[in-house]
């Protein structure tokens, strides 16, 4: 799978084989969370932030 | 012919738990479809594509995006896992409390007020420490254990000014000294599936914020007390978390409608996400 920028820092991350479009990662490098938009070619935006409704 | 189900799974994120109950829903070759809940909208005069789906799993991140989908998809006549009245029930501790105390399943004992003056008069009632929660939220956010008086006035004054006009639904609880752990049982229909204990040092044992699972033999009294919860806000899939009080015995804490389960899963060994499928399906069929 390509190999994606990191939005907040640039660093190159390469997504798992069982990466899904929705799924959140965590740049290795700054520790922002990202989410999976496209998987080919793969792209990661920032992920939405945590609102006060958000839970199980 | 044999009509083929159509499902549709509503979600906001893909956790490990989605990525589970994708997986089990092409294991068993069910017609699905992913429905990210940032993009779907619902045409009040137009329901004919959301009556494509036979049944739609709600798993959404955001209560309110969860609910009013659930709404909608009801009226349109859809079939949904869970029903909008238990995803009202779940998703409000305080209507949860309600209808627990209407069926008397023993629980913590709440209070609630509207004033801080009045929450404070029912603060004292209770007697120190209690537990301060937001109605909807999770994840452990936004508990404060009160210690004192002067730490009620404070944090009442701070919901009430700073908070959106929720936070002004004071829901007191005593505080319970639980042995550093409670438990999460998981219940679908009417079986109680596995059980874990979420152990932590901290008081709150939430493994969202870093409480750890372990699995909890499923007692008699444990599943009886699961089912009685169940029954009380409507059964489907869900997730009863209990306290131990200690001259109380068991009690049931809260009830969640859209529960993870990547801690109980793997320790247990029990396949959750394939049990909720397969609950999916016979709500599909009209089984349920």
């Amino acid at each position: 799978m390509n190999p994606v920028s990191c939005p907040e820092c640039e660093a190159e991350i390469s997504l798992e084989v069982t990466a899904e479009v929705g799924e959140i990662i965590v740049c290795p490098d700054c520790g922002v969370y990202l989410e999976v938009t496209l998987l080919d070619p793969a792209k990661v935006e920032l992920a939405p932030m945590e609102q006060e409704d958000w839970g199980e | 012919m044999q009509k083929r189900l159509r499902i549709g799974v509503l979600f906001s994120r893909v956790r490990v738990e989605e990525k589970w109950i994708f997986s089990a829903m092409e294991k068993r070759g069910i017609d699905y479809e992913r429905l990210d809940d940032r993009l779907v909208s619902f045409d009040l005069e137009n329901p004919v594509p959301w009556r494509e789906f036979d049944a739609v799993l709600e798993r959404s991140i955001s209560y309110l995006s969860g609910l009013y989908s659930l709404r909608m998809l009801n009226a349109f006549g859809v079939p949904t896992v869970n029903k909008v009245a238990v995803a009202e029930v779940c998703g409000d501790k305080l209507v949860t409390s309600a209808m627990l105390s209407r069926a008397g399943v023993p629980q913590p004992h709440n209070m609630t007020a509207f004033t801080p003056e009045a929450a404070l008069e029912a603060i004292e009632v209770l007697g120190y420490p209690v537990v301060l929660k937001p109605m909807v939220g999770s994840w452990g956010r936004l508990l404060a254990k009160i210690n004192d008086r002067d730490a009620a006035e404070a944090v009442l004054e701070h919901k009430a000014t700073l908070g959106s006009v929720q936070h002004s639904v004071f829901y007191i609880q005593e505080y319970i000294k639980k042995p550093g752990r409670d438990i999460r049982a998981i219940v679908v229909g009417d079986r109680v599936l596995t059980a874990i204990y979420r152990k932590s040092e901290h008081w709150i044992t939430n493994t969202a914020r870093g409480g750890e699972g372990e699995i909890c033999q499923i007692t008699p009294e444990i599943e009886a007390l699961c089912l009685r919860a169940v029954q009380a806000v409507g059964s489907g899939v869900l997730a009863v978390d209990l306290v131990e009080h200690p001259e109380k015995g068991l009690l049931v804490n809260e009830i969640n409608h859209t529960m993870e389960f990547h801690t109980a899963q793997p320790i247990s060994g029990v396949d959750i996400a394939n049990e909720i499928v397969n609950y999916v399906v016979e709500v599909a069929k009209a089984d349920v």
